[in-house]
Protein backbone atom coordinates (compact mmCIF):
# COMPACT_ATOMS: atom_id res chain seq x y z
CA UNK A 1 0.00 0.00 0.00
CA UNK A 2 2.63 2.43 0.97
CA UNK A 3 4.51 1.61 -2.25
CA UNK A 4 0.79 2.24 -4.35
CA UNK A 5 0.69 5.54 -2.34
CA UNK A 6 4.24 6.66 -3.02
CA UNK A 7 4.33 5.86 -6.78
CA UNK A 8 1.19 7.74 -7.17
CA UNK A 9 2.74 10.81 -5.59
CA UNK A 10 5.37 10.50 -7.78
CA UNK A 11 4.00 9.64 -11.19
CA UNK A 12 1.43 12.68 -11.05
CA UNK A 13 3.60 15.38 -9.20
CA UNK A 14 6.47 14.49 -11.78
CA UNK A 15 4.64 15.05 -14.54
CA UNK A 16 2.73 18.27 -13.46
CA UNK A 17 6.80 19.42 -12.06
CA UNK A 18 7.46 18.70 -15.98
CA UNK A 19 4.66 20.26 -17.58
CA UNK A 20 5.25 23.64 -15.74
CA UNK A 21 8.93 23.94 -16.22
CA UNK A 22 7.80 22.95 -19.54
CA UNK A 23 5.73 25.80 -19.91
CA UNK A 24 7.80 27.90 -18.19
CA UNK A 25 11.01 27.21 -21.02
CA UNK A 26 8.56 27.94 -23.93
CA UNK A 27 7.76 31.29 -22.26
CA UNK A 28 11.55 31.95 -23.03
CA UNK A 29 11.47 30.97 -26.19
CA UNK A 30 14.17 28.67 -27.86
CA UNK A 31 17.50 28.57 -26.62
CA UNK A 32 20.45 29.25 -29.46
CA UNK A 33 23.59 30.05 -27.82
CA UNK A 34 25.52 27.46 -25.95
CA UNK A 35 27.87 29.59 -24.70
CA UNK A 36 28.50 28.46 -20.61
CA UNK A 37 27.01 32.76 -20.09
CA UNK A 38 24.21 32.13 -22.37
CA UNK A 39 23.11 29.25 -20.42
CA UNK A 40 23.38 30.64 -17.20
CA UNK A 41 21.62 33.79 -18.47
CA UNK A 42 18.56 31.52 -19.55
CA UNK A 43 18.48 29.38 -16.81
CA UNK A 44 18.48 32.83 -14.35
CA UNK A 45 15.50 33.84 -16.77
CA UNK A 46 13.86 30.40 -15.84
CA UNK A 47 13.97 30.17 -12.47
CA UNK A 48 12.54 33.89 -12.14
CA UNK A 49 9.59 32.67 -14.14
CA UNK A 50 6.58 31.80 -11.93
CA UNK A 51 5.47 28.25 -13.44
CA UNK A 52 8.89 27.42 -13.20
CA UNK A 53 8.29 27.36 -9.33
CA UNK A 54 5.12 25.72 -9.75
CA UNK A 55 7.39 22.87 -11.26
CA UNK A 56 9.70 23.17 -8.56
CA UNK A 57 7.40 22.45 -5.88
CA UNK A 58 5.94 19.64 -7.39
CA UNK A 59 9.54 17.92 -8.44
CA UNK A 60 10.08 18.54 -4.54
CA UNK A 61 7.37 16.12 -3.77
CA UNK A 62 7.69 13.78 -6.57
CA UNK A 63 11.69 13.55 -5.00
CA UNK A 64 10.69 12.61 -1.74
CA UNK A 65 8.57 9.98 -2.88
CA UNK A 66 11.73 8.67 -4.82
CA UNK A 67 13.96 8.37 -2.52
CA UNK A 68 11.23 6.91 -0.19
CA UNK A 69 10.45 3.96 -2.96
CA UNK A 70 14.20 3.54 -3.38
CA UNK A 71 14.63 2.92 0.26
CA UNK A 72 12.51 -0.23 0.20
CA UNK A 73 12.50 -1.64 -3.17
CA UNK A 74 15.30 -1.86 -5.93
CA UNK A 75 15.69 0.61 -8.23
CA UNK A 76 15.44 -1.79 -11.52
CA UNK A 77 11.84 -1.76 -9.79
CA UNK A 78 10.99 1.49 -9.16
CA UNK A 79 12.29 3.95 -12.16
CA UNK A 80 10.08 1.50 -14.55
CA UNK A 81 7.21 1.28 -12.28
CA UNK A 82 7.06 5.02 -13.20
CA UNK A 83 6.15 3.64 -17.03
CA UNK A 84 2.70 5.25 -16.40
CA UNK A 85 4.30 8.95 -16.46
CA UNK A 86 4.53 8.47 -20.61
CA UNK A 87 1.12 8.29 -20.47
CA UNK A 88 0.22 11.54 -18.37
CA UNK A 89 3.26 13.32 -19.74
CA UNK A 90 1.69 12.56 -23.34
CA UNK A 91 -1.99 13.60 -22.60
CA UNK A 92 -0.55 16.90 -20.54
CA UNK A 93 1.80 17.86 -23.32
CA UNK A 94 -1.63 17.82 -26.15
CA UNK A 95 -4.06 19.17 -23.95
CA UNK A 96 -2.03 21.47 -21.45
CA UNK A 97 0.44 22.20 -23.84
CA UNK A 98 -1.20 21.93 -27.22
CA UNK A 99 1.01 20.05 -28.78
CA UNK A 100 0.32 17.92 -31.59
CA UNK A 101 0.19 14.23 -31.18
CA UNK A 102 0.55 12.58 -34.49
CA UNK A 103 0.28 8.60 -34.62
CA UNK A 104 3.50 8.04 -34.99
CA UNK A 105 4.38 9.50 -31.88
CA UNK A 106 1.16 7.95 -29.93
CA UNK A 107 2.98 4.62 -31.14
CA UNK A 108 5.95 5.36 -29.92
CA UNK A 109 5.00 6.04 -26.53
CA UNK A 110 2.76 3.21 -26.65
CA UNK A 111 5.57 0.69 -27.34
CA UNK A 112 7.63 2.81 -24.96
CA UNK A 113 4.99 2.36 -22.32
CA UNK A 114 4.68 -1.58 -23.23
CA UNK A 115 8.47 -2.09 -22.80
CA UNK A 116 8.79 0.03 -19.90
CA UNK A 117 6.09 -2.46 -18.32
CA UNK A 118 7.74 -5.66 -19.44
CA UNK A 119 10.88 -4.14 -17.80
CA UNK A 120 9.05 -4.00 -14.89
CA UNK A 121 7.30 -7.35 -14.88
CA UNK A 122 10.86 -9.08 -15.87
CA UNK B 1 7.90 24.32 -48.75
CA UNK B 2 10.59 21.93 -46.78
CA UNK B 3 9.55 19.00 -44.91
CA UNK B 4 8.91 19.38 -41.11
CA UNK B 5 12.57 18.98 -39.72
CA UNK B 6 12.89 15.67 -37.19
CA UNK B 7 16.38 15.96 -36.38
CA UNK B 8 18.71 18.39 -35.14
CA UNK B 9 22.20 17.66 -33.78
CA UNK B 10 21.21 20.05 -30.65
CA UNK B 11 18.56 18.05 -29.59
CA UNK B 12 20.12 14.64 -29.91
CA UNK B 13 23.32 15.67 -27.70
CA UNK B 14 20.99 17.67 -25.10
CA UNK B 15 18.63 14.17 -24.97
CA UNK B 16 21.50 12.43 -25.12
CA UNK B 17 23.14 14.07 -22.18
CA UNK B 18 19.64 13.88 -20.06
CA UNK B 19 19.89 10.36 -20.40
CA UNK B 20 22.85 10.09 -19.37
CA UNK B 21 22.78 12.37 -15.87
CA UNK B 22 19.67 11.26 -15.30
CA UNK B 23 20.75 7.36 -15.39
CA UNK B 24 23.69 8.28 -13.18
CA UNK B 25 21.30 10.42 -10.73
CA UNK B 26 19.00 7.69 -10.33
CA UNK B 27 22.10 4.87 -9.59
CA UNK B 28 23.80 7.48 -7.48
CA UNK B 29 20.70 8.07 -5.50
CA UNK B 30 19.58 3.68 -5.12
CA UNK B 31 23.54 3.22 -3.68
CA UNK B 32 23.44 6.18 -1.41
CA UNK B 33 19.85 5.33 0.30
CA UNK B 34 20.84 1.18 0.41
CA UNK B 35 23.80 2.39 2.42
CA UNK B 36 21.37 4.05 4.73
CA UNK B 37 18.71 1.09 4.51
CA UNK B 38 14.97 1.41 4.41
CA UNK B 39 12.47 4.16 6.57
CA UNK B 40 12.18 2.45 9.98
CA UNK B 41 8.66 4.20 10.76
CA UNK B 42 7.34 7.90 9.48
CA UNK B 43 7.66 9.30 13.19
CA UNK B 44 9.06 12.82 13.17
CA UNK B 45 11.85 11.52 15.04
CA UNK B 46 13.17 9.05 12.10
CA UNK B 47 12.43 10.93 9.14
CA UNK B 48 14.55 13.50 10.99
CA UNK B 49 17.39 10.73 11.97
CA UNK B 50 16.94 9.57 7.66
CA UNK B 51 17.21 13.05 6.93
CA UNK B 52 20.39 13.51 8.33
CA UNK B 53 21.81 10.70 6.88
CA UNK B 54 20.51 11.38 3.71
CA UNK B 55 22.27 14.92 3.13
CA UNK B 56 25.57 13.42 5.12
CA UNK B 57 25.89 10.69 1.96
CA UNK B 58 28.40 11.57 -0.61
CA UNK B 59 26.60 9.09 -2.96
CA UNK B 60 23.44 11.65 -2.29
CA UNK B 61 25.77 14.70 -2.92
CA UNK B 62 26.81 13.08 -6.35
CA UNK B 63 23.35 12.00 -6.78
CA UNK B 64 21.89 15.48 -6.24
CA UNK B 65 25.15 16.95 -9.03
CA UNK B 66 24.03 14.61 -11.46
CA UNK B 67 20.12 15.44 -11.03
CA UNK B 68 21.13 19.15 -11.05
CA UNK B 69 22.69 18.74 -14.65
CA UNK B 70 19.64 16.60 -16.00
CA UNK B 71 17.39 19.41 -14.70
CA UNK B 72 19.51 22.05 -16.84
CA UNK B 73 20.13 19.82 -19.74
CA UNK B 74 16.05 19.02 -19.59
CA UNK B 75 14.96 22.65 -19.49
CA UNK B 76 17.33 23.60 -22.27
CA UNK B 77 15.94 21.23 -24.75
CA UNK B 78 12.22 22.30 -23.67
CA UNK B 79 13.06 25.56 -24.78
CA UNK B 80 12.65 24.55 -28.37
CA UNK B 81 11.26 20.93 -28.14
CA UNK B 82 7.74 19.35 -27.33
CA UNK B 83 7.19 17.40 -23.78
CA UNK B 84 5.39 14.58 -25.52
CA UNK B 85 8.63 14.67 -27.84
CA UNK B 86 11.40 14.69 -24.79
CA UNK B 87 9.77 12.70 -22.54
CA UNK B 88 9.64 9.01 -24.50
CA UNK B 89 13.59 9.87 -25.69
CA UNK B 90 14.19 10.25 -21.70
CA UNK B 91 13.19 6.12 -21.71
CA UNK B 92 16.66 5.56 -23.09
CA UNK B 93 17.18 5.67 -19.21
CA UNK B 94 15.47 2.32 -19.19
CA UNK B 95 18.17 0.80 -21.02
CA UNK B 96 20.86 1.98 -19.53
CA UNK B 97 19.38 1.66 -15.73
CA UNK B 98 18.54 -2.34 -15.77
CA UNK B 99 22.57 -2.47 -17.61
CA UNK B 100 23.75 -0.66 -14.66
CA UNK B 101 21.56 -1.79 -11.78
CA UNK B 102 23.13 -5.43 -12.86
CA UNK B 103 26.73 -4.28 -13.18
CA UNK B 104 26.68 -2.15 -10.82
CA UNK B 105 24.48 -2.86 -7.80
CA UNK B 106 24.11 -6.82 -8.71
CA UNK B 107 20.68 -6.54 -9.56
CA UNK B 108 18.76 -9.19 -11.87
CA UNK B 109 17.92 -8.65 -16.09
CA UNK B 110 15.28 -11.11 -17.23
CA UNK B 111 14.50 -12.10 -20.64
CA UNK B 112 11.68 -10.29 -20.26
CA UNK B 113 12.97 -7.22 -19.47
CA UNK B 114 15.74 -7.49 -22.20
CA UNK B 115 12.56 -7.50 -24.40
CA UNK B 116 11.19 -4.35 -22.76
CA UNK B 117 14.37 -2.42 -23.74
CA UNK B 118 13.81 -3.56 -26.99
CA UNK B 119 10.71 -2.36 -27.50
CA UNK B 120 11.59 0.96 -25.76
CA UNK B 121 13.97 1.68 -28.38
CA UNK B 122 11.86 0.94 -30.94
CA UNK B 123 9.53 3.61 -29.34
CA UNK B 124 12.18 5.99 -28.81
CA UNK B 125 13.05 5.54 -32.68
CA UNK B 126 9.59 6.26 -33.33
CA UNK B 127 8.90 9.60 -31.32
CA UNK B 128 12.53 10.55 -32.56
CA UNK B 129 10.83 10.64 -36.06
CA UNK B 130 8.11 12.83 -35.53
CA UNK B 131 9.10 16.77 -35.56
CA UNK B 132 10.31 18.27 -32.78
CA UNK B 133 8.35 20.88 -32.14
CA UNK B 134 4.85 21.06 -32.97
CA UNK B 135 3.40 24.42 -31.19
CA UNK B 136 5.95 26.83 -33.15
CA UNK B 137 3.97 29.32 -34.80
CA UNK B 138 6.07 30.52 -38.25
Amino acid sequence: MRTAVALVILVLAGTGGDLAAAHAMKRIGEVKSFAPAAILRVLGRAFRDGWMWVGIAQMALAFCSLLALLSWEAVSFVIPATALSYVTGALGGKYLLGERLTPLRWAGIALVSVGVMLVCLG
Amino acid sequence: MTPPKTFSAKTFILVTLLVVFGSAGNLLFSAGMKQIGPIPDWSTAALHAVAVKVFASLWIWLGITSMLLFLAAFLLVLSWADFSYVLPATASMYVFIPLLGHFLLGESVTILRWLGVALICLGVVLVGRTPANTTKKD
